[in-house]
């Protein structure tokens, strides 16, 4: 049976098919989350400022199955950019989807890409 | 490769394996492990808190995986059922044969039932396993479900039967414990301070029979009372046996082994039976004539069996057991160590007693008053750990010995620091760790904090009473080396609260990169410090939570409480709990429309469950169009006043408690703390809003009002303590703002007043001296900075709904109008709630 944590797959830049333009840049807030619907998808996405970086994960904690990592709030585990999912403090880090504070499975972590101050993620479909 | 088979899965079996294989010869041996149990072994001496947790997996020694990774044959659910010694062979009961080279007994104790009439009856428990509790709590639930005031009683006053009488009011049934002899703990305490006792567990609602004789059991099938005497009865629906243990020997009895009288496997120092290849260990070893039923004892017995194994033959049981314990009872410290009772012959008794507070010391010394013997502590065994560390290293005690005990006000505790003791003071007697090795390994660099110290030690992994003294331990060999210890937020801090509190006060910052980047460690922030540093930013520049929303935890964010399934809960503001029947209907309209579960919280207002994300600034509309204001049942603020009617109805009310409470709730509204608050106010001493149990409660009385500071229900339910007599209403707001803000700028993140207090330097008078006599003269300040906090409140609903940029942050999706489509409600009663989690 097909469940909801098989629609995420970790996608690398390289087997990136399709740029998915998601909204504009000023709509994300800094150093903070939003979620943005691409197909089936949920996909949560993070203006980190402080590095200068964005990142993109499943929108779904893979710890009780709830929409919310990207109401979570973002930082860094010893210099691992993270978000803590809302419901009960589960971190991941955003770079590779690992769980930093118990033994749940990885989240799947989407390339971003910002052209001409639109924010696009990278899917394989 | 030698056969090692270890019969019984318990504390001391585990312990037994665990210290096997720490050892380098452990790879010339294959252990197999029989535990009867369905489980692994589990800590059975924190049992009670299964209670509270209900979750078996925490009280786990070790995961079936350690087992299995340390090269450990763990066969549980399988009981052996005969050994047969000349062909070194054990037969399970599912008839299958294992053959040894050594076979470690620590098969344990069962529940003694003495033979009583009717003890068979359903409702009759003992206490013991997971599975005796499991039993215990489905049949509490049913009882409780046919009868509210069902009644438990406990046969046994000693330190299992009190431990049980935890359970049976953890579980919300009357808890009744019947003891034969004339006195609780009969093996730890004199009779003066078992009275002590008995006065402090009635006083928190336990009933205590002593005395008494069980003839028999009452009830057809089920259980439904006692029987004592002749017209002697205690009606009760549970019975939980605790009447002592007896040692599981029935394997070694039967193939011949040595053992005692009245049962036990006789060993001796080696821990070996009368067959040199079978030893053994905890409460089946009957060692001087005695069982020990205790941990510590047990554990030292698995190190000796496991040296001896190996062919460490000079390691060996000492002739001396220290049977000190002490223990946390009900939330009641009790302590017994050394000789408690004490022949006159051999010394003096000193003995406190303060029957009011429910104190006892006694302390035992030589009759030279040279040497501490033993003693007893009930109420207050904060000074155990030091005083059983001079009784076991025979240290030298001042020449008036009663300052051992005396409170120190009056000239006593005049115990001497931690770091005086020596070096091979035990200071964790359970895993058998001294002084020495705890300052060792940070002295040698292997531990930086009490946590590396636990972990390289295993100090307090046992019963956890020596913690405060590992810590203490800790702390001042970081300190002797120079390394300061602090209590800092989070890794991108190495500040703790207070000191943020005062940086971002002289400097103002109003962001927080301002606050990361000119004192942080470099990092990013995480969501330790980003709320914390948001409140203080709130706490001291009056702001609401939609100043910096990036920063806020998820429910200031979103101003609501999440729920199980990522939607909201909505609370608005109900003032001291004084509603208009049109307020209501307006409430009831609007969950209607919306389809909202809704209930009456705990803080008597209404709760409405279920708003998506996009749905809140919608409700809330509707709920300011009708005068309501966000009640902050998401933010560490004031949640809410409860109030009884007072004098405005009652006919015995003194004051009009309505009244008051909605203006103090009025006033501390929307201000954020290190912890949510509450507060109550009642119209007489019968306290129907249950002031006392709130942060801050207010009694009327003759003459004004009564104001009672710390208190809390929760994990650890705390009365609110006495702080004034007889104030008027201008005195209540002027010391209620001070200790507010007083809290507000001092604690700890995520204390609530009652720890705060209870860990403030001094205690309740030395918060008295500052409140009330403004002894740091800081009175003023405080005043004035909760009154700009009171000016400049506004709702921070009224302000999102009328901001559109604000209004942004409340859709599920940023580039969609859609609802998450993954909520699933199912019905409830005729409501709704979220699908259950799998």
């Amino acid at each position: 049976m097909e469940t909801i944590l098989d629609k995420y797959k970790a996608t690398e830049v390289e087997n990136v098919n399709v740029w998915f333009k998601a909204a504009s840049v000023n709509d994300f807030p800094k150093d903070g989350g939003a979620c943005v619907k691409y197909k089936e998808k949920q996909i949560a996405v993070f203006n980190f400022e402080r590095l200068g970086k964005w990142y993109a994960c499943q929108n779904l904690c893979p710890h009780k199955m709830e929409m919310v990592l990207s109401r979570g709030m973002i930082g860094d585990d010893k210099g691992i950019p993270k978000v803590a999912c809302p419901l009960h403090k589960k971190t991941f880090s955003l770079e590779t989807g690992e769980n930093l504070n118990s033994d749940l499975d990885a989240i799947a972590v989407y390339p971003v890409k910002v052209e001409a101050g639109y924010v696009y993620i990278g899917f394989e479909e | 490769m030698q056969h090692i088979i270890v019969v019984g899965n318990g504390m001391v079996g585990y312990k037994f394996c665990e210290k096997f294989v720490e050892k380098a010869e452990s790879k010339d041996f294959k252990i197999t492990v029989f535990g009867e149990e369905p489980r692994p072994a589990y800590d059975r001496v924190h049992l009670s808190e299964f209670f509270e947790s209900q979750n078996a997996k925490a009280l786990e020694m070790a995961t079936a995986e350690w087992y299995a990774d340390n090269n450990i044959d763990l066969i549980t659910g399988e009981r052996v059922a005969d050994i047969n010694r000349t062909s070194k062979t054990i037969t399970t009961a599912r008839d299958r044969d294992f053959s040894y080279d050594y076979l470690v007994l620590a098969t344990g104790s069962s529940p003694f039932v003495p033979p009583i009439k009717g003890v068979e009856k359903e409702g009759v428990f003992v206490y013991r396993t997971i599975e005796d509790l499991e039993g215990m709590l489905a049949y509490a639930a049913k009882l409780k479900a046919e009868k509210p005031d069902a009644r438990a009683a406990v046969l046994g006053g000693g330190l299992l039967g009190l431990e049980a009488g935890k359970a049976v009011m953890d579980m919300g049934l009357e808890p009744h414990i019947v003891e034969f002899a004339p006195k609780l703990m009969p093996r730890q305490l004199d009779s003066r301070s078992s009275q002590v006792l008995k006065l402090k567990l009635e006083s928190i609602g336990l009933n205590i029979h002593l005395s008494k004789a069980t003839n028999q059991v009452l009830g057809d099938g089920a259980i439904t009372g006692m029987e004592f005497g002749e017209d002697d009865f205690l009606d009760v629906d549970m019975l939980i046996v605790s009447a002592g243990i007896r040692p599981r020997d029935e394997l070694g009895r039967a193939c011949g082994l040595e053992v005692g009288v009245r049962g036990g496997i006789v060993v001796d120092n080696t821990m070996k039976t009368s067959d040199e290849n079978i030893y053994a260990i905890g409460e089946i070893a009957l060692y001087n004539q005695m069982i020990y039923g205790l941990v510590a004892p047990g554990y030292d017995m698995a190190a000796v069996a496991v040296e001896q194994i190996i062919g460490n033959t000079e390691a060996v049981m000492p002739a001396d057991i220290d049977m000190s314990t002490k223990l946390k009872l009900i939330g009641v410290d009790v302590a017994s160590f050394g000789e408690p009772f004490m022949p006159a012959s051999k010394g003096h008794s000193i003995i406190f007693e303060n029957k009011t507070q429910h104190l006892y010391k006694r302390i035992n010394v030589s009759l030279d008053g040279k040497t501490l013997l033993g003693g007893i502590l009930v109420g207050d065994a904060s000074d155990y750990s030091m005083l059983h560390q001079v009784y076991l290293n025979a240290m030298a005690i001042p020449e008036d010995p009663s300052q051992l005990i005396l409170p120190a006000s009056e000239g006593g505790a005049v115990l001497g620091d931690v770091m005086d003791l020596p070096d091979e003071a035990q200071i964790c007697s359970c895993e058998s760790v001294t002084k020495g090795q705890i300052c060792g390994v940070i002295e040698n660099g292997e531990a930086t904090d009490l946590a590396g110290v636990v972990s390289c030690t295993k100090a307090g992994t046992g019963c956890g009473g020596c913690k405060p003294m590992v810590a203490d331990l800790t702390n001042a060999t970081l300190k002797s080396l120079g390394i300061e210890v602090k209590d800092s937020v989070c890794e991108h801090f190495d500040l703790n609260r207070q000191d943020l509190y005062k940086i971002i006060q002289v400097k103002g910052y109003k962001k927080f990169n301002e606050v990361l980047d000119n004192h942080g460690n470099g990092g990013h922030g995480c969501e330790l410090c980003k709320p914390l540093i948001a409140s203080l930013m709130a706490s001291i520049h009056a702001d609401t939570a939609n100043e910096e929303y990036a920063i806020q935890d998820s429910n200031d964010r979103f101003l609501a409480n999440i729920q199980r399934n990522g939607t909201y809960s909505v609370v608005p503001r109900v003032p001291g709990g004084e509603i208009t029947p049109d307020k209501l209907i307006a409430l009831g309209e609007i969950a209607k429309k919306y389809d909202l579960y809704t209930k009456i919280t705990g803080g008597v207002r209404i709760d409405l469950f279920g708003a998506t994300l996009n749905q809140l600034p919608l409700i809330w509309k509707e709920l300011i169009s009708h005068g309501f204001e966000s009640g902050h049942a998401y933010g560490k603020s004031l949640r809410t006043v409860k109030t009884c009617v007072g004098s405005t109805w009652c006919r015995y009310g003194m004051d009009e408690s309505v009244s008051f409470g909605i203006e103090l709730e009025n006033r501390y509204r929307g201000i954020r703390a290190p912890h949510k608050i509450k507060g109550g106010v009642s119209g007489c001493i019968r306290e129907c809003a249950e002031a006392r149990g709130k942060d801050f409660g207010l009694i009327a009385v003759e003459g004004g009002w009564n104001l009672y500071v710390g208190g809390n229900g929760g994990a650890n339910p705390r009365h609110a303590e006495l702080f004034a007599e007889q104030i008027d209403n201008e005195t209540v707001i002027k010391y209620l703002d001070r200790y507010l803000m007083f809290y507000m700028r001092t604690a700890k993140p995520l204390q609530r007043t009652a720890a705060w207090q209870e860990r403030l330097e001094g205690g309740l008078d030395y918060l008295k001296e500052v409140i009330i006599e403004d002894k740091l003269g800081i009175a003023e300040d405080l005043e004035k900075e909760m009154q700009t906090l009171v000016n400049k409140f506004e709702c921070e609903w009224t302000q999102a709904v009328n901001n559109p940029e604000m209004m942004k942050r409340f859709n599920h999706f940023i580039n969609s109008e859609d609802e998450d489509e993954n909520l699933v409600f199912v019905p409830m009663r005729d409501q709704k709630m979220p699908e259950p989690w799998v």
